[in-house]
């Protein structure tokens, strides 16, 4: 399989942006924005050709760009959903149920993680914390959080997606912020 | 200079030390496995740790400077608690694998755990595994050994100037690859085995085939390139298993190239290993009594003028010395050792050297390089100017074909034209040469072996002359030979003053040449010389070989005790580490035994007559190098109105790996040839 990768006009505008960030000889400093921007452009995921074109824009040697895109856990080498759900599984969010969400997903989406589904639309996997612990259990859908989770609104969400009426982001159960739980139901 | 206590003793170093180097310089060892002197600091294998008074914690002592008043101690039991602890951590994932381990017995992390390693593991969970990477043809990897020293990436980074290898996502499960495990694109990459301070990163053509221990270690000069890196070599039995380097501050630091290192399996070869006559077409096996009367009768059946001498590119100073005496002896004048064609007419060795030493290009402040791909003429030079770019951004200028220095150089244009506006003052480049102090030039087989080189050398000395490339302390003009023997054969006069090899063609198809004797000589056209007899003296059943009437088969370069003059004109002793073939003899013999037939009276009993006759004669060779050698002028006219139709300036290598009868008849090297082809059309692999 051979595919090319090249900014979009869209793309090249937020690269010219990042890159005026940096004095001409140290535009390397940008490396990771410009991935992010690449792999936004790419439907969620670097490809081979994606990396080689932002190693090439900043004329970088690839294994450079290679040891950047696999030691940070938000780039992805292999194909994601258009809604990629990752799911955070650390202790609060465990404690609160988050494998009841595992399980909404698996029935939804794929039974393994990283797996794309049948229509294509989405992918999970598991992430450590992701750091709203107070709302949790939660999951985090490309940039936005679905908080308060059970097995019954993982679904509603999931499904939402698929209806193409998206879910309002956050709190599931109405809670405003981080507000304590007897708050919402008053 | 700061002064600081190393174990209580007092000792004075300099502030830019390191607290490592500075324990070193008052005898105490640091162990490492990160840390290396040609690389730059890292600090994450923790195994240096030293105690600092006044800091709570161990401190690692490759990454910290000294500061006055450090009192630094290295073997309290606090140290040795620190780098057990260390120790233990990096054992945890290596595995116990050291009995079918390559390393062992050389291995690092083995030395070092004889001191530092706990009798037992603490740790009862499964080890880590990690797939083997593909790196190349030379590299084995095996990466569960890895501990992470990151040397082979900084190596592939500083040195090599090729960055390819890297690692791999992070923590527990970083690895180290290359880009797509794609093979290395370097002269240079086997140096990352001697570096792998662990059995990583191990050789494969050496892959299992014998333990340190048992073989016999020669340290001696390597001859595939002029610059005499020094090796040694390792022989189990008469074969030769591997080939390392050894230091040499002078010349090679701690780098072999790859050719260097590996071609030796074609030594093992299509040897010649009994004399051949030519009957009826064929070659036949003969004795040496037979062969030398037939050589005698072939000799004594031409008039001198009617014989060519050609030496060769493996021949040691002793044999060119010979060859000489027997041509002076015979009267025979074509004698031609420089197999490019080059056609100068040498009258001092200044203008055949690479004058201002290969430590001498540490101390200029510009660089021209005219017609030479120096990375595959001589990697080790090439590495030397760029560990010199890379400390001092000098300027770099390159006249001819665009080449990948690993180093970033401006390219003047593919045109020897330039060469007349530098001269003129026309060119940009002239404004840094008349700022530079010390430049150097750089001159290329290439353009001297071109019909009109006279012009373009004429031209050549012009620059020379205007800028400040000669003075009393500095020479800065360099010509840079591509064989082992050129140096030690134009010195012994082997080379015709007004002719070329292009000549001797010329002579032998026209019919005026009827007996080519050729020692060793692999890099001529042997198509030319179709009527004419060929006597062929070498190691290797290669072109010259297959296209001679007698062959006198003679000992390669492990084989031999000799002399070699490297490119800079430095002397060097080449020992022998095992024996010639069978019937095949030690080079000077044979001329020896050609000359004693000839009742030429030389009285050469051992090979130290001959190094003692040669001492007397040149006892200018004998003295050490350096970069205030004067330069005499080669050609007395100043240039005037020249211009070159044909401008272009080709390249003298067409493939790195295959340039000489040994490297022809390795396999190793045939597969760095193919995989090279492979990845630079495009084809990974």
């Amino acid at each position: 399989m051979t595919e090319t990768f090249s900014f979009n006009a869209e793309s090249l505008d937020k690269v010219k942006f990042e890159l005026s960030k940096y004095p001409e000889d140290r535009k390397q400093s940008s490396v990771m924005s410009l991935l992010d921007i690449a792999q936004r452009q790419n439907g969620g995921w670097l490809s081979k050709s994606a990396i080689e074109h932002v190693a090439s824009h900043l004329e970088m040697p690839y294994i450079k760009v290679y040891e950047i895109v696999t030691f940070y856990s938000m780039y992805y080498t292999t194909p994601v959903g258009k809604y990629f759900v990752q799911v955070c599984t650390t202790t609060p969010c465990w404690l609160k149920g988050s494998d009841e969400v595992v399980k909404a997903c698996k029935e939804i989406i794929s039974e393994k993680q990283n797996e794309l589904s049948n229509d294509g639309l989405f992918s999970w996997m598991e992430v450590e914390c992701l750091g709203a612990c107070v709302n949790a259990p939660l999951v985090q859908i490309n940039d936005d959080f679905y908080e308060d989770l059970n097995y019954e609104n993982t679904k509603n969400v999931l499904q939402s997606f698929i209806d193409g009426n998206l879910s309002p982001i956050g709190s599931q159960i109405g809670r405003k912020g981080s507000r304590a739980e007897e708050y919402v139901k008053s | 200079m700061a002064k600081i206590k190393v174990d209580g003793t007092e000792i004075e170093v300099r502030d830019d030390m390191t607290i490592l180097q500075a324990c070193e310089e008052a005898g105490r060892e640091i162990p490492r496995f990160c840390y290396h002197d040609r690389l730059s600091i890292a600090g994450n294998c923790r195994m240096c740790l030293v105690d600092v008074e006044g800091s709570p914690k161990p401190v690692a002592s490759c990454a910290m400077p000294v500061n006055e008043g450090m009192s630094i101690h290295t073997n309290t039991q606090k140290v040795k608690k620190a780098r057990e602890g260390v120790m233990e951590f990096l054992l945890i994932n290596h595995p116990l694998d050291c009995p079918v381990c390559d390393q062992g017995g050389e291995c690092d992390l083995q030395d070092q755990t004889v001191a530092y390693g706990s009798g037992k593991s603490r740790f009862d969970l499964n080890k880590r595994s990690v797939e083997e990477k593909y790196m190349g043809p030379l590299i084995k990897t095996y990466m569960t050994r890895c501990i992470h020293c990151t040397r082979c990436i900084r190596f592939s980074e500083e040195v090599a100037g090729v960055e390819e290898i890297g690692a791999v996502n992070r923590g527990e499960n970083m690895e180290i690859t290359t880009y797509l495990e794609k093979s290395i694109d370097s002269e240079m990459s086997a140096n990352v085995i001697d570096l792998c301070p662990v059995g990583a990163l191990t050789s494969k053509p050496y892959q299992f085939e014998a333990r340190p221990w048992e073989l016999k270690k020669t340290e001696t000069i390597d001859v595939m390139d002029a610059v005499g890196s020094n090796i040694r070599v390792d022989t189990y039995g008469w074969k030769v298993k591997r080939i390392l380097p050894r230091l040499n501050e002078d010349i090679n630091e701690e780098w072999i190239s790859d050719k260097s290192r590996y071609a030796c399996d074609g030594l093992l070869n299509q040897r010649l290993d009994t004399p051949y006559v030519r009957h009826d077409g064929n070659l036949n096996a003969t004795d040496w009594n037979d062969a030398l009367n037939e050589c005698l009768s072939f000799m004594k059946n031409h008039k001198p003028d009617e014989i060519a001498f050609l030496v060769g590119d493996f021949i040691d100073l002793e044999t060119s010395y010979l060859i000489k005496q027997l041509s002076e002896s015979l009267n025979i004048k074509k004698i031609e050792c420089r197999q490019e064609g080059v056609r100068l007419p040498y009258s001092d060795r200044s203008q055949y050297l690479f004058n201002s030493t290969i430590n001498g290009i540490e101390e200029s402040d510009c660089i021209l390089i005219i017609g030479s791909n120096v990375r595959e003429e001589a990697p080790i030079i090439n590495t030397r100017i760029r560990k010199h770019l890379l400390n001092k951004n000098i300027p770099i200028g390159l006249i001819g074909e665009k080449f990948d220095l690993t180093f970033d150089y401006e390219h003047l244009g593919n045109d020897l034209n330039i060469l007349k506006s530098i001269s003129d003052g026309e060119n940009n480049f002239c404004k840094i040469l008349d700022k530079a102090k010390k430049p150097m030039i750089i001159i290329g087989q290439s353009v001297l072996s071109r019909d009109d080189s006279l012009n373009a050398y004429s031209l050549i000395e012009d620059i020379v002359h205007q800028y400040s490339f000669l003075d009393s302390s500095w020479n800065g003009v360099n010509t840079l030979q591509l064989s082992a023997s050129r140096i030690g054969a134009l010195d012994m006069g082997c080379y015709q003053s007004s002719r070329s090899l292009k000549d001797i063609y010329a002579d032998a198809e026209n019919g005026s040449l009827k007996l080519l004797f050729s020692f060793g000589a692999d890099e001529i056209d042997y198509s030319k010389f179709q009527n004419t007899k060929i006597i062929y003296m070498g190691s290797h059943g290669d072109r010259g070989a297959s296209n001679s009437d007698l062959i006198l088969p003679s000992a390669a370069y492990t084989e031999k005790d000799a002399i070699y003059i490297n490119t800079e004109g430095r002397l060097q002793y080449a020992y022998q580490a095992s024996f010639p073939p069978s019937e095949a003899k030690t080079d000077w013999k044979i001329i020896n035994q050609i000359s004693e037939m000839l009742n030429l009276n030389w009285g050469f009993v051992t090979l130290d007559d001959v190094r003692k006759k040669i001492k007397n004669q040149y006892p200018d060779l004998f003295n050490q190098v350096s970069a205030d050698r004067p330069y005499k002028r080669l050609l007395a006219n100043k240039a005037s109105k020249i211009s070159f139709d044909n401008k272009e300036i080709g390249s003298m290598i067409k493939d790195f790996y295959l340039t000489d009868s040994i490297s022809r008849l390795s396999k190793t090297m045939a597969e760095c040839s193919q995989i090279r082809k492979e990845l630079r059309n495009g084809k990974a692999i």
